[in-house]
């Protein structure tokens, strides 16, 4: 705990503590937790307390994601899960801006949509699954439309804010330089509004791996969701863990990528020195 | 007043949509259900109570697991906004399991906890413990160092320093945590419903698709979206109230 | 458009009567504004705060139409913003994902001037307020001074006839504000533009202006007229200056002690 002291010289977090020793903190906690989880697995097979299919330790779960992957079985499910993804997120995001764009810009447009929106966004999208389902049956289609149904709204509406928040004042300063229309809408509005896209993109990235596991769990002959429901059938938990920490890491990839992008357009922001 | 007329227009949109479908047949009609027939449903499952049952099912779940997640949330959030050391070493091992889609381990609940209640109030826990711990800690270490000054320098001490202006200053931020760690709930309540579970709306829901009836998808679908804006509209009102007149972040 | 234009363009301004909203109730800000600025006149508008000069300027740029009345550049009224008139901003309002240079190059870009003769301009408006080594950064990088410097080359570079500066310098501190005013003169010697400045700062007013009005406290109205003879370069210390100053504080103290009661 800090001392008064620390508090008013370093805020509530008190003094940063000495590179090394953060490092050290950091490798302890992540080697403590593995260790956690082999010793409880390990405990479980020693003591005979359940069956030890119940709790993989992190070694199977690796050692089946090594297997799945040299079997070449991996990666044909990582394929599917991605192609529906970055379908399904692709064909969301065009439309969000499509209709964000000027939803944000144009009152009319936005008037029209919004009641729409409005009705739709409070239901959880998990509970227009089996609509899609039932509407476009249980193919590939139906995963990848649901995927730009869950990701569309989220998307649009920040485009709309992103849209309808840009500072007056730049509007006004480029409008006595001369910019009318069009090159208003593409040389001031989009680039003002683009750091708030980006996160709406961002969100709708999370939001694309957050729903594509359920809908491969519901009928699916490929994907990591799929993956996952068919340990369950078998009771293979370290397949489970182990497609479930690939999604992990393919989610983090997905958000990394955007990040990235992120620095590079948004570099004004936070230039280099 | 605006919303409302929105809303009015977008039922009216749906019934135009619905009805004209069923006289002109371009889809099945059964596919789209009009608003009457959902109507319909409605009172039929009132009137049986099977609607109340499968309501209160699904709340109860909700209300169980996001209220362990917001006390181990809050509990925590404390802990590394104020340990440094706790927040080093709990970081990694969070920032470890949170890229993974909470409902790819919805399976592994089910193995775990069984079919039963707890699996589900488990995984709900699960699932909103990750944003609103992160919340709360950001809020509280967001707290301004210069308000810490400034009540030092009237002679506060540590504990009134926590008490007195730690605490307040977060709390719109932890506020707006446990606001969409319900949200949240809401929203995967349905996906732990989808799966062996004989009760609650996702059941209710998923029952429509195993026998083929839409009507019975989009009413458990609208009522889960008025649930949703119900509680969230309670939830902004109360936080209003908690935090009189104070900017929300 | 003509290379480097110098000179300005005569100001109107005929019966302008503005009114605000408020409460349901329309209450009036500006009344009767009658006014002429000529070309090549560096005008300033004075006068206690919520008086209306931010307003009368933001008209005359062709943000907020006037209730009643017009404004006419040379013969032409006025329907909107447009790259005849430049405007400076208090709060400098740069585009931030835009460089410095590009910053400047803004207008002549738009109005479809090569790309190299863009970069020339940019290049000489940003000698002209000295920052061409800093051409290739990034608004966040710059201290206060240094974006209303840009801001002013932005400006200028697009060749207005006529310039409106709203507060420009009133975000500044003491010492950069005087600098600023001194360069600004400085640059005003070699352009002749119209400006319109408004300023709460009596001090920058008679340091800048050619001719200086008061208005009243809201809502604003002319109160009085200066013509400031000082000639262009002008001393701080100098008796004659602080005899306006003097002069100017005490009509606008009225003003402000209207307010109060």
């Amino acid at each position: 705990m800090n001392t008064v002291t620390d508090l008013v010289e370093w805020g509530l977090h008190g003094a940063p503590l000495p590179r090394g020793r953060a490092w050290v903190l950091r490798a302890g906690a992540v080697v403590a937790f593995l260790l956690v989880w082999s010793l409880a697995s390990g405990l479980v097979v020693l003591g005979n307390l359940f069956n030890p299919i119940f709790l993989a330790g992190p070694w199977r779960v690796l050692g089946k994601v090594a297997e799945l992957a040299a079997t070449g079985q991996l990666w044909g499910h990582v394929a599917a899960t991605l192609e529906r993804v970055v379908v399904g997120f692709a064909t969301g995001a065009l439309l969000a801006l499509a209709l964000g764009l000027p939803a944000g810009h144009f009152p009319v447009v936005r008037n029209l949509l919004e009641p729409i929106v409005e009705i739709l966004r409070p239901i959880p999208p998990l509970a227009m699954l089996p609509l899609f389902i039932v509407w476009v049956g249980i193919g590939e289609t139906s995963k990848i439309a649901f995927i730009t149904y869950a990701t569309f709204f989220p998307m649009f509406l920040t485009t709309v804010h992103a849209v309808g928040r840009v500072d007056p004042l730049l509007l006004r300063a480029a409008a006595s330089l001369g910019a009318r229309r069009t090159p208003l809408f593409f040389r001031v509005v989009l680039p003002a509004a683009l750091p708030e896209l980006l996160t709406g993109i961002r969100l709708g990235v999370a939001l694309s791996f957050f729903v594509i596991v359920i809908s491969e769990f519901i009928g699916a002959e490929e994907g990591l969701g799929y993956l996952i429901n068919d340990g369950r059938n078998f009771f293979l938990v370290d397949q489970m863990l182990g497609a479930a920490i690939v999604l992990g890491l393919l989610g983090y990839a997905g958000n990394a990528l955007v990040v990235r992008l992120g620095r590079r357009w948004l570099r004004w922001e936070r230039p280099p020195a | 007043m605006i919303r409302a007329a929105a809303l009015a227009g977008a039922l009216l949109a749906w019934a135009l949509v619905a009805y004209g479908n069923l006289a002109l047949e371009v889809m099945n009609p059964v596919l789209l259900p009009t608003p009457g027939e959902v109507g319909a449903l409605a009172a039929v499952q009132i009137r049986d109570g099977s609607l109340a049952h499968h309501l209160t099912v699904s709340a109860l779940r909700i209300v169980e697991g996001f209220g362990l997640a917001a006390a181990a949330a809050l509990a925590l959030g404390l802990l590394v906004a104020v340990s440094t050391p706790a927040r080093l070493a709990l970081e990694p091992v969070i920032e470890f399991v949170r890229p993974i889609p909470p409902l790819a381990f919805l399976p592994m609940f089910l193995v775990w906890f069984g079919l039963g209640e707890t699996s589900k109030v488990a995984f709900i826990a699960y699932t909103t413990f990750f944003p609103m711990f992160v919340g709360t800690g950001a809020s509280l270490l967001r707290v301004d160092v210069m308000l810490l000054r400034a009540a030092a320098s009237l002679g506060a001490s540590r504990r009134d320093l926590l008490r007195r202006v730690v605490l307040p200053a977060a709390l719109p931020g932890i506020v707006v945590a446990l606001r969409l760690g319900f949200g949240l709930a809401i929203f995967v309540i349905v996906g732990a419903e989808f799966m062996g579970a004989d009760a609650g709306l996702g059941n209710l829901i998923m029952e429509g698709r195993v026998f083929f009836n839409p009507a019975q998808i989009v009413m458990g679908a609208l009522l889960l979206g008025a649930l949703g804006s119900l509680v969230n509209a309670l939830l902004l009102m109360t936080e209003r109230r908690v935090l009189r007149g104070r900017a929300l972040p | 458009m003509s290379p480097a234009g110098v000179g300005g363009a005569r100001v109107r301004i005929e019966g302008v009567h503005k009114a605000f909203a408020l409460d349901g109730r329309s209450t009036p800000a500006l009344v009767d504004i009658n006014l002429e600025v000529q070309a090549g006149e560096l005008l300033c508008l004075l006068g206690p705060s919520g008086c209306g000069k931010s307003t009368l300027l933001n008209i005359v740029a062709g943000f907020l139409p006037p209730t009643r009345g017009r404004v006419l550049v040379d013969a032409t009224p006025i329907t909107g913003p447009g790259p005849e008139r430049g405007v400076v901003f208090q709060e400098y309002v740069l585009f931030p994902w835009l460089t410095v240079a590009q910053n400047v190059e803004f207008g002549p870009r738009l109005a479809g001037v090569e790309a190299a003769r863009c970069r020339e301009i940019a290049a000489r408006y940003l000698d002209m307020v000295g920052l061409r080594e800093h051409a290739t950064k990034f608004p966040v990088q710059l201290s206060g001074g240094m974006k209303q410097r840009v801001a002013i080359a932005r400006a200028l570079a697009n060749n207005p006839s006529i310039v409106l500066m709203d507060e420009p310098f009133g975000a500044l501190d003491a010492q950069t504000r005087e600098v600023m005013q001194e360069e600004l003169s400085r640059i005003q010697r070699v352009e002749h533009k119209t400006i319109v400045f408004v300023t709460h700062s009596i001090r920058e007013a008679v340091y800048l202006a050619d001719r200086l009005v008061v208005l009243t406290s809201a809502p604003g109205r002319i109160k009085e007229m200066f013509t400031i003879k000082l000639g262009e370069a002008r001393d701080r210390f100098a008796p004659e200056f602080t005899r306006y100053e003097s002069e100017i504080t005490r009509v606008v103290k009225e003003e402000v002690a209207k307010v109060r009661e």
